[in-house]
């Protein structure tokens, strides 16, 4: 039990320190991560949020609701 | 009333998400088609134990991971438009693409999460054997995402395995293997991957002669074109394979598509595919004007890949407005009638439901059923608003078969010349190779307006027109986030080009 607990650390701070080697040794990645961090910001922290609302999410409570809207405008010709 | 609503908002929306889905695809063939490039190079690596096959799988990886890091998460801002601009198609399809686009997702994360970081991170630090596997599942994982959205794309284009709920206004999944293994949805995934390594198979070849005319890294630049003509070769062909297997589909699934993609106007026995023509400007359906100014065609040609038989009959743009008894062709005209019926019902259904009527409600779902399939026709105001744009469609088709066709014997010259080892010595042969990958991507490109304009005036085919799809926003609102995507999408892009081109100047590793 203990040594297989020791193997599960063991292989747990492998990953770990993978993982921190390879975003500390990063040259041309560091650039890519900051170009990848400010476009889901603005994705996700501007577009969505002040230009894109889920418009049946946002302007209906429930689904009954929802589906109530979408079978309106389908009938609306 | 939809009528009174402003039309321009969904022209608007439809060209926010066409500048959307053609900058998306701008990274997408690339991540596809040098995925399976770097594991090929990689193989190599690990079979033959020589080092210079390593170098250049890194020098392709770093390439490989700025267009990654930069095109990663485009194609989420398309689901943002469905949520926004979209929002009844967003509903009435959300139990159809809902599972996929979630799979999608989840698969994403994982494959990224773990395989790409061994790619990147694990030189020197695992086994030469378990980079080599992380690099073919990554591959393999980034082809397979692009599935799913490629099976909800031809579930557009061809509606199965699905039926209409009218109290949820919803598609509802009855059979997702009917989903995912449909004819359209296969060609397409097929179709749009094969394409992905063509242009990547460019890229390289590209990137490669721009080596050789410089006389720099020549042994890497031979190396990478060696594999990159073997793959583009094969990934051509294949392209052209399931081209004409996503034609075949068109002509049983989408026959209006097929004729406005070659200008064919009055349906003929053993028709023949147009090679090259000039359109007339002045040609409407129904009229006697002659539909091309000029024209070289092949004769039997089209009827042979729409039918598999060459003196059988093509209907054109007129037998599919106004029927043909003869042919047992159904017109949009009486499919209008019949979706007007469908939508009539589908009212009676819901007024009976509200008054409590069981039996009313019971006799209108029935008239229902028996008309929904032309349900879409229903909105249609005129016959000819089933027409998509002849001209756009006709022109991209034949563009992109004329590019495919220059590719492939690029492909091929570069294979040749390779298998004599001068290919370095060739300079006509290495100017032409600079010009490859923008071939790709303008072929590329031209497919999908093909595939998406010619599908128009349908959001899901036959069912749901655009016009119905959209939300009830102003033109304004629209306007604005388009050219907010396009400053975006733009900046992306100019990011993109610079760094790689940075890159590229530098070159791979020192020895």
């Amino acid at each position: 039990m203990q040594t297989a607990a020791k193997g599960e650390q063991g292989l747990l701070r492998g990953v770990w320190t993978f993982y921190r080697d390879g975003f500390r040794n990063m040259v041309l990645g560091r650039t890519l991560w900051k170009i990848i961090f400010l476009k889901l910001l603005i994705m996700f922290a501007v577009l969505k949020v002040f230009f894109f609302p889920n418009f049946l999410q946002e302007n209906f409570h429930n689904d009954r609701e929802r589906a109530e809207h979408v079978l309106e405008n389908l009938l609306r010709r | 009333m939809l009528e009174q609503l402003d039309l321009s908002m969904v022209n608007w929306a439809r060209a926010q998400f066409a500048l959307t889905a053609m900058y998306h695809w701008i990274f997408v063939p690339l991540t596809l088609g040098l995925s399976f490039l770097l594991a090929f190079y990689e193989t190599l690596y690990y079979k033959t134990g020589n080092e210079e096959w390593k170098r250049l799988t890194r020098f392709w990886m770093t390439l490989f991971g700025i267009n990654f890091a930069i095109g990663v998460a485009t194609g989420i801002i398309l689901e943002f438009e469905f949520g926004t601009n979209w929002s009844n198609y967003s509903w009435m399809v959300g139990d159809i693409f809902g599972a996929p686009l979630a799979i999608e997702g989840i698969f994403a994360f994982f494959i990224e999460a773990t395989f790409f970081a061994v790619m990147f991170f694990g030189w020197d630090r695992v086994s030469k054997k378990f980079h080599l596997v992380s690099t073919w599942m990554v591959a393999i994982g980034s082809n397979l995402s692009a599935l799913w959205i490629l099976v909800a794309n031809g579930w557009m284009q061809f509606p199965t395995g699905m039926v209409f709920n009218p109290d949820s206004a919803r598609f509802e999944m009855q059979d997702i293997a009917a989903v995912i293994f449909s004819p359209v949805a296969i060609s397409k995934f097929t179709h749009a991957t094969s394409s992905g390594f063509l242009t990547a198979s460019l890229f390289v070849i590209t990137v490669s002669s721009w080596f050789l005319l410089r006389k720099r890294h020549v042994g890497m630049a031979k190396k990478s074109i060696m594999v990159a003509a073997v793959f583009g070769l094969v990934a051509g062909a294949f392209v052209g394979f399931t081209g004409d297997e996503a034609a075949y589909a068109n002509a049983r699934l989408q026959p209006m598509k097929l004729a406005a993609f070659e200008g064919l106007y009055d349906g003929e026995q053993g028709a023949g595919l147009v090679a090259m023509g000039v359109l007339n400007r002045d040609k409407r359906p129904g009229d006697d004007r002659d539909p091309f100014l000029f024209e070289v065609r092949v004769p039997g040609l089209l009827s042979l890949l729409a039918n598999r038989e060459a003196g059988s009959f093509v209907p054109g743009i007129n037998d599919l407005l106004y029927g043909n008894a003869t042919h047992g062709i159904v017109g949009v005209e009486e499919k209008m009638a019949r979706g007007k019926i469908a939508l009539a019902r589908l009212a009676d259904y819901k007024a009976a439901g509200k008054s409590g009527d069981q039996a009313a409600a019971g006799a209108a779902l029935a008239e229902f059923d028996r008309h929904r399939e032309f349900m879409g026709f229903g909105y249609l105001q005129r016959a000819e608003d089933a027409v998509p744009s002849v001209g756009s469609v006709f022109y991209s088709f034949h563009l992109m078969v004329i590019l495919a066709a220059a590719m492939l014997l690029i492909c091929l010259l570069f294979l040749y010349f390779t298998y004599k080892d001068t290919v370095a010595e060739q300079k006509w042969l290495l100017k032409l190779g600079l010009s490859g990958f923008w071939l790709a991507m303008i072929a590329g490109q031209a497919g999908w307006i093909v595939a998406e304009m010619g599908r128009q005036p349908w959001a899901i085919q036959d069912l749901l027109p655009v016009t119905v799809a959209r939300t009830a926003l102003d033109t304004g609102t629209v306007q604005a986030t388009f050219f907010m995507f396009l400053l975006l999408f733009t900046t992306l892009l100019i990011a993109e080009v610079r760094i790689m081109l940075k890159q590229i100047k530098i070159g791979p590793e020192e020895k």
